[in-house]
């Protein structure tokens, strides 16, 4: 179980790194997804397999089936890598490094194990259910929130001039729906 | 069974939102902007989860799950301005929306 956690972490960390440094935009959504399951393969060893189970359908299933989607949509393959020069942000990553190191260091400096067994689904499912009841009514009302905003967002309005994407597939289907609404 | 200490699983989710962040700072795409803030919140929702497998306790996990669901909305919205800024702009730049216009 531990070797299979440090393995899973150097892939999420090795393919996280990737994703942030690939110019075409497929290709990076393609290591964001291996980057996820290896987080689900890191929930899975800390004793959580519900949640891992989550993070497969929800973020590298549902999530990463948006993100494509919009790429296909928007027609984006290869554009704009590291737009800011070396030199500019070379600064800011310099400082975040020594941010990073201390905060490592200051978390390994006590030296707790995690509590042995795993957390199941029952369990997590009767604290959901219990008390915290509200924040599910809370989320709920939030995803429908979401949905209506993205709805409204991305439907073409009226009186708004296609500026320069007349052709675009998704510009004439959102134009049209709005249009005959 | 599980042997791995809590300071490792820690020290990933730091990292991991390290990267991501260092992704949001350099990349000036929209859908990589989006994508590095989904690293973030995932980093953010691996702490729940070892802070919760430290005493056996699911509330860390009922967080990953509210986290979750909060970044299912944030990215339905994300896109659906990323759609809104190609439509106007002709770009997915985030250097070209530099100027308040309707």
């Amino acid at each position: 179980m531990t070797a299979l956690f440090y393995v899973a972490a150097a892939i999420a960390i090795l393919a996280t790194v990737l994703v942030i440094t690939r110019s075409n935009l497929v290709h990076a959504l393609l290591y964001l997804v291996v980057s996820l399951f290896a987080v689900a393969v890191v929930f899975y060893t800390l004793g959580a397999p519900f949640v891992a189970a989550l993070e497969v359908i929800v973020y590298a299933g549902a999530i990463m089936m948006l993100f494509v989607f919009a790429v296909m949509l928007l027609n984006v393959s290869a554009d704009s890598p590291l737009r800011v020069p070396l030199s500019a942000w070379i600064g800011p990553l310099v400082l975040i490094a020594v941010l990073l190191a201390e905060l490592i260091y200051g978390i390994g400096l006590s030296n707790h194990a995690l509590a042995a067994g795993e957390v199941g689904p029952q369990q997590v499912s009767e604290a959901l259910f219990g008390p915290y009841v509200l924040g599910v009514e809370l989320a709920s009302v939030l995803l429908l929130a979401a949905l209506i905003g993205a709805r409204h967002i991305a439907a073409q309005p009226d009186e708004a001039p296609a500026g320069g994407a007349e052709g675009d597939a998704a510009d004439s289907g959102a134009g049209a729906e709005g249009g005959e609404a | 069974m599980a042997a791995v200490s809590l300071d490792h699983g820690l020290i990933l989710a730091a990292i991991l939102f390290v990267v991501g962040f260092v992704g949001l700072l350099t990349r000036r795409n929209l859908i990589v902007a989006l994508a590095c803030i989904e690293i973030m919140l995932n980093a953010a929702g691996l702490a729940f989860v070892v802070a919760g497998a430290r005493w056996g306790s699911p509330d860390g996990q009922v967080m990953f799950l509210f986290v979750l669901a909060m970044a299912a909305a944030e990215v339905a919205v994300g896109l659906a301005l990323a759609i809104r800024f190609r439509q106007s702009l002709g770009r997915l730049d985030l250097d070209d929306a530099d100027e308040m216009k309707g």
